[in-house]
């Protein structure tokens, strides 16, 4: 039986984590993801779940300690956003390369500087090539739902591989929506238990961790998370499966919005996807064909998929709520456009970043991208290859 | 454990848990200092052995091999501390939730960069905190992974590759960070400071306490570097004995909060006898030169003095 609730995301994540009960909890606060080890220190004092919560010093010892908890035999995580992820930067790699199952909470929020505590995606963009899943929400019930789903991910044995689930700080995080949660038996059920093949903890056969590798083995354990990441996708699709049959919710690399039938679309990521289908819906009563492609998964990149999915499209706008300096564009931009690129697709393609540090993402922005797509491909008028929308007039 | 009952040849004769074939210089302090405390456990009792990033880790661990007989976790330079804790904890949850029903031990190690300095407030949290754990740091007083650079546990007047003697330059400005004070501060169960003399005891009693200590330890260990203290290899045993017999490294416990001083020499030798066998303090008996060893000489009176007081106090 679903529950019926009003939870904001980090409430929704949090419970998830109850239900889960894991192991061993490491944090450090930081806003907007501050509310996740509140809550969860709240639900062990009450007894509601035994967890050992660690209240670390810094966030670079909360990957650390989760690290280690995880390395030793325990079912491990942390939450953080911003500057916090990036202070854990390095572990981030470490976690990856010991091929070690943790999960993270990322409440997405703008890097510094200057200091900003609202959303953007520089954080996890930044950390796109730390070799960890990353699976985006588009709400509370994403967030929940992604994040019931992680575990089954990251243990899989052909994957071992960190999973980060990401959701938009105080637009997702803070905002209060309906949500409808699983019963704790179905949770614990679904995610299952947690028996690592070899562990620190383990008195038969003792394990050696974190090697000095020098050039004759190192990029031999690189090739092998790669191909992780690759079996990830399958396995990404059948816990999706799995978790359908239980929920009745579907989740895919991504979700197609009104994309069938359009002539043009956007490529977004997280909580903007909503103003972006409310915009759809009343630009299609106009008559315009429009559509919107909203990536769940961006590692591993779905990269033949989405553009399969996008193909047949006149102008395809990629969408990014954070910007790579490289003066051309931002990274959902680039990958978007390699993926059309290599599947031979000649559409017109352009690149937006908007939203920065928690700027407003309108409805009026999402029908001007539409219109300056339309504009470019029927009446060949210019739009640069990279711009930024909701700038200061 | 009972200090008579002590016996070099009976704990030499124990299974070694850090096995030959490892990559250390010969004549390397750390590695006696790992033997030494590893020699502490218990036969049959199982740990977890950990390390900050640094030449006992690059020398220990190089892939395929480890040179530890017990489970071994390596992170990063500047997290053991954290590691371990994260380590001891999932001890906890998994006794806790039946999934374990053995005992562990944890004992991590790490030199004075990662322990002094860069791995600092990792260290300075897990005692905090009071994850039943060992921090080891071997300090041998400068960066020597890297080539021999300047820590906050080097020396002062120490000639270091980023402190060099020259010119303008008599070495290293500053005094030397007292880190087994300040752990102290943290009010832990226990901390020790030791270093390798006659017959092992001391190191042997220090780290053995450490381990069975519930709680936080913290054991600091003198650990000499032939290479970056320029001495004649095989007279590590020499250099130990003067830097305690001059009061440079006075050994001594803190238990529960109470200082304890572990040997008090009778008659304290001049500063100049340890610094005089290393190339690193060459320079200051130079002509000239003599003020900087009697400032070197205040500094180790006063932090001696310091040190008397405290273990004088009830």
């Amino acid at each position: 039986m679903a529950i019926r609730e009003r939870l904001s995301g980090n409430e929704a994540v949090s419970y998830a984590i109850k239900q889960i009960n894991p192991d061993v909890m490491p944090a450090f606060p930081i806003t907007p993801s501050t509310e996740i080890p509140q809550y969860v220190s709240t639900y062990i004092s009450n007894g509601e779940m035994d967890t050992e919560f660690i209240p670390v010093e810094s966030e670079h010892s909360s990957m650390s300690a989760t690290i280690g908890a995880s390395a030793a035999g325990a079912r491990a995580l942390t939450a953080t956003s911003s500057c916090g992820l990036a202070l854990m930067w390095e572990e981030l790699y470490v976690a990856a390369s010991n091929r070690l199952p943790v999960v993270l909470a990322l409440v997405n929020r703008a890097l510094s500087g200057p200091i900003n505590i609202n959303c953007d995606h520089s954080d996890s963009m930044g950390a796109r090539d730390s070799g960890w899943i990353q699976i985006y929400a588009e709400n509370n019930q994403e967030a929940y739902d992604n994040f019931v789903q992680a575990y089954r991910i990251s243990e899989h044995k052909d994957v071992l591989l960190p999973v980060m689930i990401c959701q938009d700080g105080f637009i997702t995080s803070h905002g209060v929506e309906n949500i409808e949660l699983l019963e704790d038996e179905e949770v614990k059920n679904f995610v299952g238990e947690f028996n690592p093949e070899h562990y620190l903890l383990n008195t038969k056969e003792a394990m050696a961790v974190g090697p000095y590798a020098v050039s004759n083995y190192y990029m031999e354990s690189k090739k092998a998370q790669t191909e992780a990441m690759k079996n990830a996708k399958q396995v990404i699709l059948d816990v999706a499966e799995d978790f359908a049959k239980m929920s009745g919710r579907s989740y895919g690399f991504f979700e197609e919005y009104r994309l069938d039938d359009a002539e043009y679309a956007i490529v977004i990521i997280g909580s903007a996807a909503g103003t972006t289908k409310d915009a759809i819906d009343e630009m299609r009563n106009e008559g315009k064909k429009v559509g919107l492609l909203k990536i769940r998964v961006f590692r591993p990149f779905p990269e033949t998929e989405i553009a399969e999915a996008l193909k047949h499209l006149k102008g395809v706008a990629i969408l990014d709520r954070t910007d790579s300096f490289n003066a051309h564009g931002g990274p959902l931009g680039s990958e978007v456009t390699q993926a059309l690129f290599n599947a031979k697709c000649t559409m017109e393609v352009r690149n937006y970043i908007y939203g920065l540090g928690g700027r407003d993402f309108k409805v009026s922005d999402v029908k001007k991208v539409f219109e300056d797509m339309e504009g470019l491909v029927t009446e060949g008028k210019e739009v640069e290859q990279y711009q930024y929308i909701g700038l200061r007039g | 454990m009972d200090n008579k009952r002590y016996n070099l040849k009976e704990v030499m004769s124990k299974p070694e848990r850090l096995s030959p074939g490892h990559r250390m210089c010969a004549g390397c302090g750390g590695t006696i200092a790992v033997r030494g405390v590893l020699r502490a456990l218990h036969e049959g009792d199982h740990a977890v052995i950990g390390n900050a990033t640094g030449c006992l880790e690059v020398s220990s661990y190089m892939y395929p091999y480890t040179a530890y007989e017990d489970s071994y976790i390596h992170n990063a330079f500047e997290n053991a501390g954290a590691t371990m804790g994260g380590v001891e904890t999932a001890f906890k949850a998994l006794k806790k939730r039946g999934r374990l029903k053995e005992d562990f031990k944890f004992i991590t190690f790490g030199g004075d960069g990662g322990t002094y300095d860069i791995g600092f407030q990792s260290l300075s949290g897990a005692m905090e905190r009071g994850h039943d754990m060992v921090y080891v740091c071997y300090d041998n007083g400068a960066y020597m992974n890297t080539g021999i650079q300047r820590s906050s546990a080097t020396p002062q007047f120490a000639d270091t590759t980023t402190t060099p003697v020259g010119k303008e330059s008599n070495g290293k400005i500053q005094y030397r960070k007292d880190l087994s004070a300040i752990i102290a501060e943290h009010k832990v169960p226990y901390v020790a400071q030791t270093t390798f003399l006659g017959n092992f005891k001391d190191l042997h009693t220090k780290a053995e306490r450490a381990i069975y200590t519930p709680g936080a330890a913290f054991l600091n260990i003198m650990a000499p570097c032939p290479r970056g203290w320029r001495y004649n290899t095989p007279d590590i045993m020499e250099i130990c004995k003067l830097a305690v017999e001059t009061c440079y490294w006075p050994i001594f416990e803190v238990i529960d909060g109470k200082w304890m001083l572990s040997y008090e020499p009778k008659k304290k030798l001049p500063i100049e006898d340890f610094l005089r066998p290393q190339g690193r303090f060459k320079h200051l008996f130079k002509p000239g030169n003599e003020e900087l060893i009697v400032k070197f000489q205040e500094e180790v009176d006063r932090r001696w003095e310091d040190l008397l007081f405290r273990c004088s106090q009830e």
